[in-house]
């Protein structure tokens, strides 16, 4: 769970049935990305809680951060990818995770009235994505597709 | 056993010799497989964050073809295998006769899909018929899956068990060896046990090292 300002980046790599969650202010050039794994913190099965990885606190967490840095909640925007289903087989529960990720965060998103502006998620391929506070764009990058900005 | 306080060098030393007796039964059946000698060794037992489980299959966005399947039964946990574009099309070759094999078409493996799965299930079972012989439990594995993707997102699914429990895991690494024209190179590939955090105690009460 990082920010950043323009002219500065910001990527994660590798994404699986993971989604990442950018959220941004286009006029204040800066965004955050939450690396979601867990739709529901309720699932954390461990006293000590890492907020960063469930979709419910992660998003919390990462608005928190933002309006700290001066954002006005109002003018944050999302833009998401991830949510792959990689795997046939598995348990019923983790199966279906990557899914259960993109609905999550989409729910999480609607609380806060956080519009989302772009998004590519599900399907079976992992993705590298890598967003640019200055011009809003999110590259994603798959292995048999290439390169696409959205 | 639920936190990583309660895992010492002792568990993890008595994790490497079932990882070792595993690995031999698996090489010896890779082995007749292939009809190539195959050596598996555990160079260590760890208990890694994520990102260092990433790294020790190569980086997040390094594209691997890897085999998943889960480990169910009085253990639980997920199994992997991941190895190279260059050994997975070698493996297949040999399995499959077709020597003009390669992965360029990631979407359609056709056989290859075949071959690779039936390497998954070969050196399952033998690995976890033997740790089942030795620690008297009753652990099976299921029907393997594959994926030619990015390490990140093959390997993160493999996490979400353990996710749920903590943001470290226990890997058993198992490099396999593969002889070439200069001797057994480490090229072949690694594969990985990871024991969902619910069934240490189980592993180490049947060892008697609780």
């Amino acid at each position: 769970m990082n920010i950043a300002k323009s002219p500065h980046t910001i990527r994660t790599s590798g994404l699986g049935s993971c989604v990442g969650v950018v959220l941004y202010d286009s006029s204040k050039k800066i965004a955050g990305m939450v690396h979601v794994m867990l739709p529901d913190s309720e699932l954390g099965k461990s006293t000590k809680l890492n907020v960063a990885k469930f979709a419910d606190t992660g998003i919390h967490a990462m608005l928190e951060l933002l309006k700290s840095q001066g954002v006005r909640p109002f003018s944050i925007k999302a833009k998401i990818a991830g949510g792959a289903q990689m795997f046939q087989f598995g348990s019923n529960d983790t199966i279906r995770i990557g899914p259960r990720n993109v609905e999550a965060v989409k729910k999480e998103l609607k609380r806060y009235s956080i519009p989302i502006v772009a998004e590519d998620t599900g399907g079976s391929s992992g993705r590298t994505i890598e967003f640019d506070p200055d011009t809003s764009i999110l590259s994603v990058r798959t292995v048999n597709a290439g390169t696409q900005e959205i | 056993m639920d936190s990583k306080n309660d895992i010492t060098e002792m568990h993890l030393d008595v994790l490497k010799e079932i990882g070792n007796i595993g690995a031999a039964h698996a090489a010896t059946s890779l082995s007749q497989l292939l009809g190539q000698k195959i050596d598996m060794r555990v160079p260590k037992v760890e208990l890694v964050t994520f990102d260092e489980m990433f790294d020790l299959a190569g980086g997040t966005e390094k594209v691997v073809a890897g085999i998943f399947l889960r480990i169910e039964g009085e253990v639980t946990g997920t199994m992997f295998f991941v190895l190279t574009i260059e050994s997975a099309t070698q493996f297949i070759r040999k399995l499959t006769g077709d020597v003009a094999f390669s992965i360029n078409d990631v979407g359609d493996l056709g056989m290859g899909a075949s071959a690779l799965q039936e390497l998954g299930n070969i050196l399952s079972g033998s690995y976890l018929s033997a740790l089942s012989d030795f620690t008297s439990l009753n652990i099976y594995p299921t029907v393997p899956s594959l994926s030619i993707d990015m390490v990140g997102a093959i390997v993160s699914f493999g996490l979400i068990e353990v996710s749920q429990y903590s943001d470290e895991v226990i890997v058993i690494e198992t490099e396999i060896l593969q002889e070439g024209e200069q001797g057994m190179s480490s090229l072949a590939g690694h594969f990985f046990l990871l024991p969902d955090p619910q069934s240490y105690r189980t592993i180490f009460s049947s060892l008697g090292v609780l």
